[in-house]
């Protein structure tokens, strides 16, 4: 844990915020070089069947078009399996675009159009003609349950559900209190503002710079030279500022493998941006449909949880995520069965979309919850309550720390919980029915390996470097606060450096994880330049620190200083000119401690209070207040921290309202795929958010007692608002998004 | 999108005869709409005639009290002119109801009515539209359809008129005012726009090389009683899943003449005249009100999806009508319906 709080846990504006607002921050798309081509994708309209034939000679002959590639002509690329296969790649066969006449989804790449200016290369592309042999495509969830399977390999040990424990159906159906329901989630679909684009640039010396849209320039380096077996040290990725990504990101798309192949084709740099509806194929939140079944006792403890899901996948891939698992471990229950299939469809991957997996389960679980608080005739935030647990029940272990009492009561009293009349339709003003929802969120405090350089220069001036990234969430910022209060230095004295695979090694940005690495990484990095410099104190004639040991000195304006006493100190530039050092850099290598691993499990915790208004004869609901109170440890920055908070609720309240892809299941095409057809909220949708971050000690989920802050925000949303439509009109509506018919045909409507 | 050539007309007679000897022109006003379509190669036009320059920006008064909107006033500027906002609140009100600023700023008076519908499969070129490519078929019926027509769709074509202006229109009964190779003439509001029937590629009934010049609003205001309440899947920036205009003159608790114009729910902004006709004389109150709406929707049809387009457009016809006869009209920048 850090001593002090002089710079980190204040509200600092992001420092690279100037350079974003007045449009001086390049994304990968925004870099140039002479010569430059501009690559552009063509892709099938037909989910599954084969390309009979590709015509590209009337495109061809567009001005300006350099070389159109099919899988007729495609330059050779690795063929196995293993050499496509990125950091957070998912069992299965990864897409090898054009490589050969095989169509799997709806979307896929058929052909790359390479031309001197954007627009001739789209135009271009418009004038191929493909002949298609389609196959008859399978699209709908509900009908492919039939084919379900348990995934054979698993994506990563933990993502399988815990074995039963106790007998969940016997306990079941001994219990007074029962629900079961199934609930349905339709596919979402990333749209982050920033397209993904990469800009290649080949130099004369052989060697390759690349700007990718990516949560991690490393996994995309070592992907692509892989690829296409480029020497690593030749290439350099960059993302040195990403607009948005949620997951999108993680994994390399096909605009990465065009842009290198055909700069490398060429011999001439080649950007390849994708237009907006292309991204409806590439990454989404998996269709899913669940059935949760919980029991009570008379006092409402829980007695049984059974929760199944089966979530869609690609016929190439099998994308797999954590639905069930939270079920396990949100309450105290002696009797849990959780299981997850998958089944697939003629589509694209789908991948992780913020809270992956957890937005999914927790959206069911929460909303069964609901549902089991009316049949026990109970407060629905009393049963959560008097279910707590402060244990993991699904590893038997103990938990780092858990202060979702803190939150319950805190957000509780924001929201005015108290004054809530229990009946559904109890509630009213005007023409609106009045209903309050509330729901946990739960998501894991990951770390992952990480390391970071840190220097300090005699003049007081600090280098931060790091392969981290920072997708918007303030990864700039919170890397600079905290290697700013390890060195006594201002802010503004710290340069920070991420986005380069050059750069020292860290793992995507996800899963919520990189505060606590590579913020560790930052930390632990500026400890050792303290050594070093103590060490060289201790050298120096009448050094006050003759029988120091690291833990008792600090850095404070400039000189190091003994914490107990900041009278007695040496300023940092005599200790380096005394030792001959203009600069001192460390290097750390950190990682998560498995001692800890092994006794406790760490996770951020979240309620979520929705209130939500409905036009009683309409059927128009508006969500008009949310208080999300959160317990995420130690808050580095509490502006960045409660954007990234607000984000995620705005996010859930259009998975509860509005994020739907609308698939055509006779041809398999989704057909809203542009933002103005695919419903997003708008600044109108978002009345008040109120964001609480409660006290939460912990010195195990991290070393630097942070536990991340990306994905809690959207977890318990959706199913608050959906409970709140419950309160607000006694009508059950368990398939998401909640548009305006389900409202309309539900039972209390007519 | 394809190549096509770019004229700038410095007069309506320029305008009109290079779109006259030009089958595939085309007349960029906004572009809001157009410049979309011909990215995603949905229109093709081989010629380009800018009009921007022409002068039709103007919005005049009429000596009845009426007033004369050009063709080329912006939605912003004809939603926010004292004169409409006191004369014609309806209209003012309905264009707030649509798009957001940015684009009702560029969208002009006369592009507001020959846009074309948000149907998904007139926008993808990958499906079949009988609209986009007659003779094609219809991608919608049996498709995605929950934002389609549910009076007076054809086997050809379910598509819906996007605007919420033109829904003002026409229960405002505005003239349209045209110039072709011809001539200038007069087109009533409701004979402007058409229903698909077995040529859903003609959204309106202007002929070849005519332009639209202006928009006349005439005659009775409906500045005491009207409304316009548009329903949608979200607050803002969504097309209407149905809108209601409703205008009234009312006398002694008694309708005197009653004007209703659906959107959302046609290839054009939906009146029946006959079927407002046959309330003068009843009563102002609850029970009149489902008259009328079950009346305005007789022949309604669902095509799946979109089945419950018929009972919201019923609610939204009542809630419209009890806003109007009771003088408060939706204030757009409300988020409850009133």
């Amino acid at each position: 844990m850090l001593n002090s709080s002089k710079v980190v846990g204040l509200p600092l504006p992001r420092i690279d915020g100037p350079l974003k607002v007045t449009g001086r921050a390049p994304y990968a798309a925004e870099h140039f070089a002479p010569g430059m081509l501009q690559g552009y994708a063509l892709c099938s309209t037909i989910a599954t069947g084969r390309i009979a034939e590709i015509d590209t000679s009337e495109a061809e002959r567009m001005p300006g078009v350099v070389k159109i590639y099919t899988h007729e002509n495609r330059p050779k690329a690795a063929r196995r399996d293993e050499k496509w296969k990125d950091e957070v790649a998912v069992p299965g066969h990864p897409l090898r675009p054009l490589e050969n006449d095989r169509i799997l989804y709806d979307g896929q790449p058929v052909a790359l159009v390479v031309a001197e200016s954007f627009e001739a290369a789209r135009d271009a592309a418009a004038l191929i003609r493909v002949r298609y042999e389609a196959g008859e495509p399978h699209t709908d969830l509900f009908r492919e349950q039939a084919n379900s399977y348990v995934p054979p390999v698993l994506r990563a040990k933990d993502m399988a559900p815990p074995s039963p424990r106790g007998n969940a159906e016997a306990a079941f159906a001994q219990a007074p209190h029962q629900i079961s329901a199934e609930y349905s989630i339709e596919g979402e679909y990333h749209n982050p503002i920033e397209l993904f684009g990469t800009t290649a640039i080949p130099a004369e010396d052989g060697s390759l710079m690349i700007h990718d849209k990516s949560q991690g320039s490393q996994n995309s380096h070592d992907t692509i030279c892989k690829i296409f077996g480029l020497n690593p040290d030749k290439v350099t990725v960059r993302n040195s500022f990403v607009g948005g990504a949620f997951g999108s990101g993680l994994r390399p798309k096909h605009q990465l493998f065009f842009a290198v192949m055909a700069a490398l084709d060429l011999k001439r740099p080649v950007k390849v941006e994708m237009s907006r509806s292309e991204m409806f194929y590439l990454t989404w939140r998996p269709s899913c449909i669940q059935t949760v079944s919980l029991a009570a006792d008379e006092q409402g403890r829980l007695q049984s949880v059974m929760h199944h899901a089966l979530e869609a996948t690609s016929r190439y891939e099998d994308y797999q995520e954590n639905v069930v698992n939270w079920s396990g471990l949100a309450y105290k229950c002696d009797n849990v069965t959780m299981s997850y299939e998958i089944a697939k469809l003629d589509v694209s991957t789908p991948g992780d979309m913020r809270a992956p997996g957890a937005a999914t389960g927790i959206t069911a679980l929460e909303a069964a919850m609901d549902e089991l608080a009316y049949e026990v005739g109970m407060d629905p935030l009393e049963l959560r309550v008097i279910n707590f647990v402060h244990r993991d029940q699904n590893q038997d272990k103990e938990i780092t720390s858990k202060a979702l009492h803190a939150c319950y009561r805190e957000g509780a009293a924001r929201f005015g919980w108290s004054e809530r009349s229990h009946e559904p339709r109890s509630m009213r003003e005007g023409n609106e029915l009045i209903g309050w929802g509330v729901a946990t969120g739960i998501w894991e405090a990951q770390m992952s390996p990480a390391e970071a350089r840190v220097s300090l220069s005699a003049e007081g001036k600090v280098v931060v470097s790091a392969a981290a990234s920072d997708i918007g969430t303030g990864t700039y910022t919170i890397l600079g606060q905290l290697a700013a209060e390890t060195l006594g230095v201002a802010l503004s004295e710290v340069a920070v450096e991420i986005g380069d695979s050059r750069l020292p090694t860290t793992s995507v940005e996800g899963g919520s994880w990189t505060a606590a690495s590579s913020g560790t990484a930052v930390q632990v990095a500026g400890r050792m330049i303290i050594a070093t410099l103590l060490k060289h104190a201790r050298k120096m004639d009448n050094s006050p620190f003759a029988k120091a040991t690291e833990d008792q000195v600090e850095l404070s304006d400039g000189r190091l200083v003994l914490e107990a006493n900041h009278q007695l100190g040496v300023a940092v530039s005599d200790i380096m000119g005394e030792a001959g050092l203009t600069v001192i850099e460390e290097h750390a290598k950190v990682e998560p401690d498995k001692a800890i691993q092994k006794k406790y499990s760490a996770y951020t915790h979240s309620v979520v209070f929705v209130e939500v208004r409905v036009d009683e004869e309409l059927g128009q609901v508006r969500v008009t207040r949310v208080v999300d109170a959160v317990a995420a440890g130690r808050i580095l920055n509490p502006k960045t921290a409660r954007s990234q908070v607000l984000g995620g609720v705005v996010m859930g309240i259009g998975m509860a309202l509005e994020e739907e892809g609308m698939v055509d299941h006779r041809t398999g095409r989704i057909m809203n795929h542009n933002i103005a057809e695919y419903h997003v909220p708008v600044h109108a949708d978002i009345e008040d958010i109120e964001v609480i971050f409660v006290d939460e000690d912990d010195d195990k989920a991290s070393p630097i007692g942070v536990k991340g802050l990306g994905e809690i925000g959207i977890l318990g949303v959706a199913a608050a608002v959906s409970n709140a439509i419950f309160h607000a009109t006694g009508s059950r509506i368990r398939s998401f998004p909640i548009t305006i018919d389900k409202i309309l045909e539900s039972e209390t409507m007519q | 999108m394809r190549h096509f050539s770019y004229t700038r007309a410095e007069t309506v007679s320029d305008a009109v005869e290079a779109l006259a000897s030009d089958p595939q022109a085309q007349i960029l006003a906004g572009g809001t709409n157009l410049v979309d379509l011909m990215k995603y190669e949905v229109m093709r036009p081989a010629a380009i005639i800018d009009i921007n320059r022409l002068p039709l920006r103007d919005i005049e008064d009429l000596p009845n009290g009426g007033l004369r909107i050009g063709a080329l006033a912006s939605n912003s500027a004809v939603a926010y002119d004292e004169r409409v906002k006191e004369r014609y609140p309806l209209l003012s009100s309905a264009i707030l109801a649509g798009a957001s600023p940015q684009l009702r700023n560029a969208a002009t008076s006369g592009g507001n009515l020959l846009q074309r519908t948000r149907c998904y499969y007139f926008y993808d070129p990958a499906t079949p539209c009988n609209k986009r490519e007659p003779g094609s078929g219809c991608g919608a019926i049996g498709g995605v359809n929950r934002i389609h027509a549910i009076l007076g769709a054809s086997d050809h074509c379910i598509a819906t008129h996007p605007s919420d202006m033109c829904v003002a229109l026409a229960a405002l009964s505005a003239v349209v005012e045209v110039e072709g190779p011809d001539g200038r003439h007069d087109i009533p509001f409701a004979e402007f726009h058409r229903l698909p029937g077995d040529h859903p590629e003609r959204d309106n009934t202007l002929g070849q090389g005519e332009i639209v010049t202006a928009i006349r609003l005439e005659g009775n205001h409906f500045a005491s009683h009207h409304t316009y309440l548009k329903l949608r899947d979200r607050r803002s920036y969504a097309f209407a899943l149905v809108s209601v205009a409703a205008a009234m003159e009312v006398a002694d608790d008694k309708i005197v003449e009653l004007r209703v114009a659906l959107g959302g729910v046609a290839h054009k902004p939906w009146r029946d005249f006959l079927a407002e006709a046959e309330f003068a004389g009843e009563a102002v109150d609850e029970v009149t009100f489902r008259r009328i709406a079950q009346r305005l929707l007789t022949g309604a049809k669902g095509q799946g999806q979109n089945d419950f387009k018929i009972p919201l457009a019923e609610k939204a016809i009542v809630r419209a009508l009890r806003q109007a006869a009771s003088g408060r009209p939706q204030d757009q920048a409300v988020k409850a319906i009133q």
